[in-house]
C-alpha cells in the first residue's frame, strides 16, 4: 500500500484551518486540536519530519502566553468583572487610546484566551501537516516546467540544517584556539570558516547534479530552447505590465486586462512547450489514490462545515465574552470536525487488511 | 572505452597535467595513483568533462569516452555513460531517503518508470542496502552513504564508474564492503572503474592497470601495477616489502607476496622484531569511567585510560565507536556525561579555554575548521597571540614539520599535508603536556605520512603524549606503540601494538600478513634487521 499524495495531507489540514478560521469557541478549537494531534500521531510514519507537530504544540502553546500577556499588561477589551489592578502608567497625549496596566478584567483575559487559541490551532493544523507529508514531497508534484525552480527550493531548504552543524564544529573547533576573538572578530572567526564550508558544498552538490544528468537537453535542437525562453521571458514582461496596467487608474485601458491575457497566454504556452523540453521522468510519483482523495475530502468536510454553519448565522461560532457566558456547542462544525477523523479509520483498515 | 590525447590541462597558465595519452579498454579497473595535488581528482573529472566545463581552465587535446568527445558533451550530456562518485558522499547527496537518491540520476535522463522501479531493485540488491531503502542518507554511517553513493551513479547503467577516493572515510572493513562490490561490477558486468585513492594498500590489489601521476606537470607512466608502483614513490608496504626482499615484479596482493615470502620468512626466523620502547609508567592523562551521551545514545561507556608522558596510543575501531567523541571529552571541549579525566593534575574540562589548551591540544577531524585568516602568517601570528608566546614560535614549528611554506599564501591554497602541519603548529604552539589528533592521515600521500609518524615521535622523544584516533591501520604499525581498540564505545583491547594489531585480521598492516606468524609491523623494521644481519 502506498503512502497517500502529500498534497492529500495538505488539503486534508487546509480543511482544519479553514475552520478554526472561522472560529473562537474553545470547545470547537479543542476538538480541532484534538482531532489534528490524534491523526498526527496515528498516522505519522517514522521519517525525521514526524516529529513536527509536537514543535508546532509548543509554539502554539508560546502564542498563548504571549497572548495572555499583552491582554494583562496592554489592555483591550474590558468588562465589569475586574480581577485585580496593575498600577497604570500614564502616556503622554499623542499616544491616547494605549493603555499600559490598569484594571485587568475576567473578560479581557477570556477574549485573549479565545483568540490565542486559535492561533495556536492554525499553526498545530500546520504542524500536522508537516508531520504527515514531507513538504519535499510535494514540491515534487509541481509542473515538469517549474522543476528548476522546485530543485532550487529543495536545496535550499537543506542549507539551513547544513549551516547550523558547520557553525557547531566550526564553534567547537574555535575552543580549541583558546577562543580569544571578542565582538566583531568572533563574528568573523565564526562566519568565514561557516561561508567558505557553504560555498564549498553548493560548489560540490552543483558538480555532482550536472555530472548526474540535471539540466539536461538531451538533443534538443537549439530553436525549441530558444522559443520556450522568449515565450516565458515574453510571458514574464506581458503579467508584469499588465498587472501594472490593471492597477494604475492613469494607465491606457488597452494595457490593463488585454496585456494581461497575452501574457498569461504566453507564461503558460511557455511552460507547456518547456514541460516538454525538459526530458524528465519521476520514480514513484505520488498518486491520487482513493485513500488520498477521502483524506482530502474529509479535511475539506471539516472546513465547509464551520463555513456554511458561519453562512447560516450560527452563533455559537463566536461565543460572546461581554458578557462573559458559558460557550455552546456549535453542533454541526463540531460533526464536520470529527469527520477529519477519517484518516485514522483509513489506516486502520490497512493495517488490518 | 576511455582514450586520453595527447591531453594537456592547465589553469592560468599552469599546467597540472600535461602529456596524458593513454587508453583504458572496456572492463577494466584502473588505479590513478600520485601524491597530493598531482592531479589525481582534476585527471579523474576529465573523463566526465567536469574538468573543464564545470571547473574552468584549458584542455588541449582530446578526450574520448565511449566515442563521445567532451569538449563538444558536458557532464550532463555524458550521465548515461559515466557515473561519477565524489571524494564527500554527503556533499554529493541530492535527494535525502536512500530510494530517491539511487532513482535521481534515472530520472533526469528520463527512464520510463517501470525500468527506473526494476533497476532500483537491482542495484538494492547488487549492494546490500536492501535493509537501508527507506532510510534518511544522513542517518546511514559513512560505508553505507558510501554505497548508496556508488548505486546512485550505478541506476543510470553506465559503462564506467569513477571512484575519487573511495575508501578514504571509511574503517577497514566498511571499506572491503565497498570494494569488494566494485569488484564485482569490473567481474560480472564488465563495467570500467577508474578509482583515485590513497590508502593502496586497500585498493592495489584489485587493480589491473596504475596509472602514476609524478606531478608538476611530467607525464603519466602506465602499466602493470607492481612496476609502475615500485618506481612511484607512493606504494603500498608489500610493494616496499618485495623491492626489499628482491621479488621480481613486486607483487601487489597479500596472497602473491605470501607466496614468495618464505626464504624471507626463514631468513628472519631467528630475528627478533623491535620491541615497542617500554614507557615508564609516569601517569599525566587518566580518564576514569568517561561516558558520552547524545540524547539518549550513549557513544562512549565508562571508558578508562591512562596516558603516560612519551607515550603514542592509537584510538581504533569502526566508524562511529565513539573515537572522536572520546577526543573531544578527554579534551574537555566536547561533553562529557560522567567520569573524572586529569590531565597533570587539573581537569581540563574546568579550565577555561585559553588555559585548557596549554594543557591538551586537539586536531580536529577538519582540520581547516580552526583557519580563519587569510595568511600563513597571520594565522601564526595570531596562534603566537593567543598562546601567549614569543613572535616566530608557532612559524618555527611549522618550518619544523613541513619545511617550505611560504607567508603569504592562504591556507586554502596548502595541500592537505601542509594544511594538517600548520594546524598541527596551531595546536603545539602553547606547548600542550598532551596532544590528541582525530583522523590525522585523510588525504595524506605516503611521503606525508611518513613525516607525520616523524614528527610524533620527535614530540614524544621531548616529553609529550600523543593520542591519535585513526582507520589507518599502517600508520598505526609505523607510528603508534599502543593501540585501544573501541567497539559500541567501550574499551575492547589495549596493548603495545605488534600484539594488539598482529591479532585482528582487519586491523593487522600488510607486512604482518605476508610475513605472519612473526610479528613485524613495518617495512623499516625488516629493513633494519636485515642491515643488522
Amino acid at each position: 500500500m502506498r503512502p497517500p499524495h502529500s498534497g492529500a495531507w495538505w488539503l486534508w489540514a487546509l480543511g482544519l484551518a479553514v475552520a478554526a478560521s472561522r472560529t473562537t469557541n474553545p470547545v470547537l478549537l479543542a476538538v480541532i486540536l484534538a482531532v489534528a494531534g490524534f491523526v498526527a500521531v496515528h498516522c505519522r510514519s517514522n521519517a525525521p519530519w514526524s516529529s513536527a507537530y509536537g514543535m508546532f504544540l509548543k509554539f502554539g502553546l508560546l502564542v498563548i502566553a504571549i497572548r495572555l500577556v499583552f491582554s494583562i499588561v496592554v489592555g483591550g477589551i474590558t468588562g465589569p468583572t475586574v480581577l485585580f489592578t496593575l498600577p497604570e502608567v500614564l502616556l503622554p497625549d499623542w499616544a491616547k487610546g494605549i493603555r499600559l496596566g490598569g484594571d485587568v478584567t475576567a473578560e479581557g483575559l477570556v477574549h485573549a484566551l479565545y483568540q490565542g487559541l486559535q492561533l495556536a490551532t492554525l499553526l498545530c493544523c500546520i504542524g500536522a501537516a508537516n508531520a504527515l507529508a514531507d513538504p519535499r514531497r510535494l514540491l515534487k508534484s509541481v509542473p515538469a516546467a517549474l522543476y528548476e525552480v522546485s530543485a532550487a527550493v529543495v536545496v535550499a531548504l537543506t542549507v539551513a540544517p547544513q549551516l547550523a552543524v558547520s557553525a557547531r564544529a566550526v564553534r567547537r573547533a574555535r575552543a580549541l584556539r583558546g577562543d580569544a576573538a571578542r565582538g566583531r572578530n568572533a563574528i568573523r572567526t565564526l562566519l568565514v570558516p561557516v561561508l567558505e564550508d557553504a560555498l564549498d558544498r553548493s560548489l560540490h552538490l552543483a558538480a555532482a547534479m550536472d555530472s548526474r544528468g540535471y539540466g539536461r537537453t538531451a538533443g534538443l535542437p537549439k530553436r525549441t530552447r530558444v522559443t520556450t525562453a522568449v515565450l516565458v521571458l515574453g510571458g514574464l514582461i506581458g503579467l508584469c505590465v499588465g498587472a501594472y496596467g490593471l492597477l494604475d487608474a492613469e494607465a491606457p485601458a488597452f494595457v490593463g486586462v488585454p496585456v494581461l491575457i497575452v501574457g498569461v497566454v504566453l507564461a503558460v504556452a511557455g511552460l507547456v512547450l518547456g514541460s516538454r523540453r525538459l526530458a524528465r521522468t519521476r520514480y514513484r510519483p505520488d498518486r491520487w489514490t482513493v485513500p488520498s482523495v477521502l483524506i482530502a475530502a474529509s479535511g475539506a468536510a471539516a472546513g465547509a462545515a464551520a463555513v456554511l454553519a458561519e453562512a447560516f448565522g450560527e452563533l455559537a461560532l463566536i461565543p460572546s465574552t461581554v458578557p462573559l457566558t458559558a460557550p455552546e456547542v456549535p453542533v454541526v462544525p463540531v460533526i464536520g470536525v470529527l469527520v477529519a477523523l477519517l484518516p485514522v479509520l483509513l489506516a486502520r483498515r490497512e493495517a488490518l487488511s | 572505452m576511455i582514450r586520453f590525447e595527447q591531453v594537456t590541462i592547465a589553469y592560468a597558465e599552469k599546467p597540472v597535467l600535461a602529456g596524458v595519452d593513454f587508453e583504458i579498454p572496456e572492463g577494466e579497473l584502473c588505479l590513478v595513483v600520485g601524491g597530493t595535488g598531482a592531479g589525481k581528482s582534476t585527471l579523474l573529472r576529465a573523463i566526465n568533462g567536469l574538468v573543464p566545463h564545470f571547473t574552468g581552465g584549458t584542455l588541449t587535446g582530446r578526450v574520448l569516452v565511449d566515442g563521445r568527445d567532451t569538449a563538444i558533451n558536458p557532464p550532463r550530456e555524458l550521465a548515461d555513460v559515466v557515473g561519477m562518485v565524489g571524494q564527500d558522499p554527503v556533499a554529493g547527496f541530492v535527494t535525502d531517503t536512500v530510494e530517491e537518491e539511487l532513482a535521481y540520476s534515472m530520472e533526469s535522463l528520463a527512464i520510463p518508470a517501470a525500468v527506473m522501479r526494476k533497476r532500483v531493485e537491482e542495484t538494492v540488491d547488487l549492494l546490500g542496502l536492501a535493509d537501508l531503502r527507506d532510510r534518511p542518507l544522513a542517518s546511514l554511517s559513512g560505508g553505507q552513504q558510501q554505497r548508496v553513493a556508488i548505486g546512485a551513479a550505478l541506476t543510470a547503467h553506465p559503462r564506467i564508474l569513477v571512484l575519487d577516493e573511495p575508501t578514504s572515510a571509511l574503517d577497514p572493513g566498511a571499506a572491503e564492503d565497498v570494494l569488494a562490490a566494485v569488484h564485482r561490477l569490473v567481474h560480472d558486468l564488465a563495467m570500467t572503474v577508474v578509482i583515485a585513492e590513497h590508502r593502496l594498500e586497500r585498493v592495489a590489489q584489485y587493480a589491473d592497470r596504475v596509472v602514476w601521476l609524478p606531478g608538476s606537470g611530467v607525464a603519466p607512466v602506465i602499466g602493470d601495477p607492481g612496476p609502475v608502483l615500485a618506481d612511484a614513490p607512493v606504494a603500498p608496504p608489500v610493494v616496499r616489502l618485495g623491492q626489499l626482499a628482491g621479488w621480481d615484479p613486486p607483487p601487489v596482493s597479500i596472497r602473491d607476496a605470501r607466496r614468495l615470502a618464505g626464504p624471507l620468512r626463514e631468513r628472519l626466523r631467528l630475528l627478533t622484531p623491535p620491541v615497542a620502547d617500554i614507557v615508564p609508567a609516569n601517569a599525566i592523562l587518566t580518564a576514569n569511567a568517561v561516558s558520552v551521551r547524545y540524547g539518549k545514545t550513549p557513544a562512549v561507556r565508562e571508558v578508562t585510560l591512562t596516558v603516560s608522558a612519551g607515550e603514542r596510543v592509537a584510538v581504533m575501531g569502526r566508524n562511529g565507536s565513539g573515537k572522536s567523541s572520546l577526543l573531544w571529552a578527554l579534551q574537555g571541549s566536547g561533553k562529557r556525561a560522567s567520569g573524572t579525566v586529569e590531565v597533570d593534575g587539573k581537569d581540563p574540562a574546568s579550565l577555561k579555554p585559553p588555559a585548557r589548551r596549554t594543557k591538551i591540544g586537539l586536531v580536529p577531524q577538519q582540520p581547516s575548521d580552526l583557519l580563519y585568516l587569510h595568511t600563513v602568517a597571520a594565522e601564526c601570528a595570531q596562534a603566537d597571540a593567543e598562546s601567549g608566546r614569543p613572535k616566530g614560535t608557532c612559524r618555527a614549528l611549522v618550518d619544523d614539520l613541513a619545511p617550505g611554506i611560504p607567508d603569504d599564501i592562504h591556507p586554502r591554497d596548502l595541500s592537505e599535508g601542509q594544511r594538517l602541519a600548520l594546524v598541527l603548529a596551531i595546536a603545539l604552539t602553547p606547548r600542550p603536556t598532551v596532544l590528541l589528533l582525530d583522523e590525522p592521515t585523510r588525504g595524506l600521500d605516503y611521503p606525508a605520512k611518513s613525516r607525520l609518524a616523524e614528527n610524533l615521535r620527535a614530540l614524544t622523544r621531548a616529553g609529550h603524549a600523543v593520542v591519535l584516533a585513526t582507520h589507518d591501520v599502517e600508520f598505526v604499525a609505523e607510528a603508534a606503540e599502543r593501540v585501544v581498540v573501541l567497539a559500541d564505545g567501550e574499551v575492547v583491547a589495549d596493548g603495545p601494538v605488534d600484539q594488539v594489531v598482529t591479532a585482528s585480521p582487519v586491523f593487522a598492516p600488510q607486512v604482518a600478513k605476508v610475513l605472519a606468524p612473526q610479528p613485524w609491523l613495518t617495512v623499516a623494521a625488516v629493513e633494519t634487521a636485515l642491515a643488522a644481519l
